[in-house]
């Protein structure tokens, strides 16, 4: 098709490249540098979409950040993204996009109909609507809202793109390549600041590109060009372009976001598509410039109604008309401009101003050229539904209450210029305390609390040549007082046409017998009469009205509709608006993609992954692996069809009956150095250390000082001041973080170091009766025997050429030792075990089989030791050194934990000895007592028992000391189970703990 | 995210960091006997203070040091900052 709305000789777009495109499955063409918005207007595409709540047909109203209407589905190589804004999205060949919220078409619209039928949703209605009947909610609202509403689909897709994370320091960041980002930035450079200079749209420049204006003997476009190249060649400057600085946080630290890959058919290999940037910035220059505001009218939101500044942009960006038939509305010099630029293109537009009789350079130029103004008229309503197809106007008398009589004239499109609110977003959500400004109607940003500054626009300075001077001398000063540099840079002489005041109307009187909507937020549908009843019902918080209305809190953030809120709510009121407020401003300025946050860190890269030296053996043994903390380790080793029960079960058996090897490298190990390391260890362990003999091992328990218990582990003295502590996989952090915490800031008096060398020692433990025949042959010149290594016991040996640690502990209950060697010899050490080992049938054994072990002997882990458990409910009271003070022990006398009924580990074995139970499930009394049946306690850790053949498990029951013997009910809602089951001891299997000492 | 100054490394962003609460409470001395309420004051009893207060920090994923911070709780400004065994004044 042709582009019909595209004119020759005017616009920054490629036209030596065509680019095809396809919009609701319609192929068009556009050029190279177009946006999606403004190859679809070339083509004379004006409706995109519908609006959220009624479903009106909607239009481009901006040309950038600010749209609220032109909203797309997006597909891109194979993927869809949704919530796109057409006047951002950059075209590329092949790109296509939808409509959203249009079902089943843009052209016709069911949705709609409620326009027509006047079920109007008014304000409140998420409150009211949908509250009553509650039947309704499933049948009715909830399907209805499903599919009418909302912003496009999320894919169900993997996201396969690449997103990147960058930090980056600099001592000037400026957000915006407009006149002020420019000059400001040029100024701090040629100072030697490390400046970043950020623009959110492709072309660096900012109103300079579409302004008529010279600065030195250049246009302003050409300047802008010349100061960017420049930049672009220093080292201390980085220049991005398509980078949208969106959040301003805590100690001057902004984050950015780049859209590498956005605006191409698909992602270059090895790019990212898009980068998040942590900034920590020295100082903060807001050059984000102001967007401008509409005025209010009958049917505001029919498509054709756009802002002037759009149009103009369109016009010289993109070599578009918005129309050819163009009715300006304005209250202010703006919409001249825009005028002007239509005339100079051979189109004729009508000027209404809402001013009686303005005299500037810019209002004459509009005379001399011969266009039609008429003054001291507005728009009352725009007409037509899907197009405008022309417009309401009238008189306005001079008090702006009463119309004159309603003419209507022919037109296509309305460019409206409401005058222009900076764009404060950044400021305000840094904690700029902003204020009101009486001359341009606004917010602008006041007494700053972190190290920011507002410049040009955004600051409400809106002729050219005080935002160079200010730009120029505040880039200057700045960077002078973070380099000491003092480079003199001359200014330029600008040439701009002057401007003369705006006229303080906003909101258009509805004539006599008319009620035309005329809305505020139009992604929202949020209209003036919705915010009058918000009032009327009592609303007064201009935060309560937002949230009631819903006004401005659309993806846009109110952008456009904001300020022209905070004057109907004043007006209402009869409040200034600077009593009435402005909503708070917070983060993202603009919608942000989630892959953008997350970045690298999804699947398998959402964490580190840590591996032990053995792990390549254990995957060649077809290990089955289960992450552990960081760390992967292996389940259960399959061997055939096997599944994890029949697998674990064997192994278990096998360490029973023969001996079976783990790898327990993950165990945190931390070793401990220093003349008071003893001492340290009686404070830390809730069990006398000072005793302990060089060469022997102790398990501990180590308390929070609030007497939960925080981890559990074995310790051995190496030699006089020298003991390696050994700690759970999950706590190994915390555990050193502890030691640390009492060493640096409780008692530094003690002459101790603590180092973390988990990741120093690989370790594996041998468990099973014919543990100690494997270990002889291991290292045949030593004593293993039970007097010359006895339980508890550490020798260091010679482990064919390797050095190795042979501590005689046990977690299984078995005979049973650990070895350490050095992690580069952990594999070595692994395979001279298993060749050894054959003889006496060693298998290896994952976590599933090591935790039916220790299960079934009663030995407390992780989930006894779950941060709400005491040493008494673990049954380790008898590890409470009575003659000795150690951290957390006075918690230990309060009232709850020394109670006679207090909660107890316990054993529970189902009654008919098969049923499994499941972790997690409660035990009670009775299971048909009246819910909420009174939970005496629940199953901790499960486990089918290899020695008696039958399930078994731990829990924590209260009065545990006194169930022994008696008769509860497992229940588990959740997998819908009632298992009559009897209370026994923990300690299933060698109840005397007789086999770690044979 | 803060900037926090570590006293031995510099100025490091707030995610090196892991958060230890108010500084100025005391461990009451190893075998000293203590009231149930000054025992509970210790180990759950925290003023929730709006403005100025000296806070720890442990520079985890720097030199493991443990820091005193003065911060303001509402603004979010650090004043200052002290090694372990500095007496806050
Ligand atoms: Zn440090």
């Amino acid at each position: 098709m042709s582009q019909s709305y595209r004119l020759d000789n005017i616009g920054l777009i490629n036209r030596d490249k065509k680019l095809s495109f396809k919009f609701n499955g319609i192929t068009y063409n556009g050029y190279e540098g177009d946006t999606l918005a403004s190859a679809l207007i070339a083509n004379g595409v004006h409706l995109v979409g519908r609006s959220f709540k009624y479903h009106r047909p909607r239009g481009f109203f901006g040309a950038g950040v600010d749209e609220p209407y032109a909203i797309v589905q997006l597909y891109r190589n194979g993927e869809t993204e949704p919530n796109i804004k057409a006047t951002e999205q950059e075209l590329f060949e092949g790109l296509e996009a939808t409509s959203v919220n249009c079902w089943p078409s843009v052209n016709f619209d069911i949705g709609a109909i409620n326009n027509f039928l006047k079920i109007f949703l008014p304000a409140g209605f998420y409150y009211k609507t949908f509250m009553w009947p509650k039947s309704f909610w499933y049948k009715v609202y909830e399907p209805f809202i499903r599919k009418a509403a909302g912003l496009g689909v999320a894919s169900t897709k993997h996201d396969k793109e690449r997103y990147e994370h960058k930090y980056e320091y600099c001592d000037l960041l400026i957000a915006g390549s407009g006149p002020s980002g420019l000059a400001s930035a040029y100024a701090a450079a040629k100072n030697g600041a490390r400046v970043i200079l950020a623009e959110d749209k492709a072309r660096h420049g900012g109103t300079l590109l579409t302004s008529d204006v010279n600065i030195g003997n250049q246009s302003g476009k050409e300047w802008a060009e010349g100061i960017i190249s420049e930049l672009k060649e220093m080292p201390n400057v980085i220049v991005k372009n398509r980078s949208q600085v969106f959040g301003y946080y805590d100690h001057n630290m902004l984050v950015m976001s780049e859209r590498i890959s956005d605006h191409l058919p698909k992602t270059k290999k090895f790019h990212p598509k898009q980068r998040l940037w942590y900034i920590r910035a020295k100082e903060v220059l807001i050059s984000s410039g102001s967007i401008e505001r509409p005025i209010v009218f009958g049917n505001n939101d029919t498509p054709g109604v756009m802002l002037s500044s759009a149009a103009k942009e369109y016009l010289k960006v993109y070599g578009v008309l918005v129309g050819r038939n163009p009715l300006i509305f304005t209250n202010n010099d703006s919409g001249y401009e825009t005028a002007i630029e239509f005339k100079k293109n051979g189109v004729d537009p009508v000027i209404l101003d809402t001013r009686k009789d303005p005299q500037s350079e810019i209002v004459d130029e509009a005379k001399n050229l011969g266009i039609n103004i008429k003054f001291s008229y507005v728009v009352v309503a725009a007409q037509g539904y899907k197009k405008i197809k022309s417009a309401d106007i009238a008189r306005i008398s001079d008090d702006k209450e009463q119309l004159g009589t309603v003419e209507n004239i022919k037109c296509d499109c309305i460019c409206v210029s409401g005058f222009w609110t900076p764009t404060i977003h950044l400021a305000s959500q840094s904690g700029n305390k902003t204020k009101f400004n009486e001359d341009i109607d606004a917010f602008v940003p006041g007494i700053s609390k972190q190290n920011e500054t507002t410049l040009g626009a955004a600051n409400g300075t809106y002729t050219l040549d005080e935002t160079l001077k200010s730009s120029f001398e505040t880039g200057h000063e700045l960077s002078k007082k973070i380099t000491n540099n003092d480079n003199e840079i001359s200014f330029p002489n600008v040439v701009e046409k002057k401007s003369t005041t705006h006229d303080k109307f906003w909101c258009v009187p509805l004539p006599e017998g008319k009620n035309y909507k005329r809305f505020l937020d139009f992604q929202n549908d949020v209209s003036v009469s919705d915010v009058e009843i918000a009032l009327k019902e009592g609303y007064r918080s201009i935060e309560h009205v937002k949230r009631y209305t819903t006004l401005g809190m659309a993806t846009d953030q109110g952008k456009t509709s904001n300020l022209n809120g905070l004057q109907l709510v004043s007006n209402i009121e009869n409040k200034v608006v600077p009593n009435v407020g402005h909503t708070t401003f917070r983060p993202p300025y603009t919608p942000i993609s989630i892959g953008a946050i997350v970045g690298r860190e999804v699947g398998k890269h959402s964490k580190p992954t840590r591996k032990s030296p053995m792990h390549s053996w254990h995957k060649k043994n077809n290990a089955v692996f289960v992450d552990a903390g960081v760390w992967l380790r292996p389940r259960y080793y399959k061997q055939g069809n096997e599944n994890l029960f029949e697998g674990s079960k064997r192994e278990a058996k096998n360490v029973r009956t023969n001996v079976g090897i783990c790898d327990v490298t993950t165990l945190g190990k931390i070793d401990i150095k220093g003349p008071d390391a003893a001492e340290l260890l009686n404070r830390v362990y809730t069990n006398a250390w000072l005793k302990l003999p060089v060469g022997k091992a102790r398990y501990g328990v180590m308390l929070r000082e609030d007497g939960i218990v925080m981890d559990d582990g074995t310790t051995t003295r190496i030699s006089e001041n020298h003991y390696h502590m050994t700690t759970t996989t999950a706590q190994a952090a915390n555990v050193l973080s502890h030691l640390e915490y009492y060493l640096q800031l409780v008692w530094p008096e003690l002459n101790v170091n603590v180092v973390s060398t988990t990741e120093q020692w690989a370790g594996a433990a041998i468990a099973g009766p014919k543990s100690r025949d494997l270990l002889q042959k291991l290292f045949p010149n030593s004593d293993v025997s039970n007097e010359g290594l006895p339980f508890m016991g550490y020798i260091e040996e010679d482990l064919f050429g390797v050095k190795a640690r042979i501590f005689r502990i046990s977690f299984s209950g078995e005979l049973a030792y650990e070895v350490n060697v050095e992690s580069d010899n952990g594999n070595f050490m692994w395979e001279k075990i298993m060749e050894v080992g054959h003889e006496f049938k060693i298998q290896p054994y994952g976590t599933e089989a090591l935790s039916t072990l220790r299960i079934e002997m009663g030995h407390v882990a992780g989930s006894e030791l779950d941060g709400r458990t005491i040493p008494y409910d673990n049954s380790l009271e008898g590890l409470l050194s009575k003659k000795k003070d150690f951290i957390g022990k006075r918690s230990l006398s309060r009232k709850a934990f020394t109670a006679e009924d207090r909660q107890k580990v316990v054993g529970v074995v189902p009654l008919d000895k098969k049923t499994s139970i499941p972790e997690g499930s409660h035990l009670v009394k009775d299971s048909n007592a009246p819910l909420p049946n009174p939970k005496l306690g629940y199953i901790s850790a499960s486990c089918w028992s290899v020695e008696h053949d039958n399930p078994f498990s731990l829990a924590i029951l209260k009065d545990g000391k006194n169930m022994i013997g008696e008769k509860l009910f497992v229940m588990s809602p959740l997998k819908n189970k009632v298992i009559p089951v009897e209370i026994v001891s923990s300690h299933y299997v060698d109840p005397k703990g007789e086999r770690v000492r044979s | 995210m803060l900037h926090i100054k570590c006293p031995h490394c510099g100025m490091r962003s707030q995610n090196e960091f892991s958060y230890g609460g108010d500084a100025t409470v005391k461990r009451p001395e190893l075998d000293k006997e203590i009231s149930d309420q000054d025992w509970d004051n210790f180990v759950y009893n925290r003023k929730s203070l709006r403005g100025k207060h000296w806070e720890l920090w442990q520079h985890l994923s720097g030199c493991r040091q443990w820091i005193k911070v003065e911060r303001d709780t509402a603004t979010h400004e650090i004043f200052n900052s002290l090694k372990a065994n500095e007496e806050i004044s």
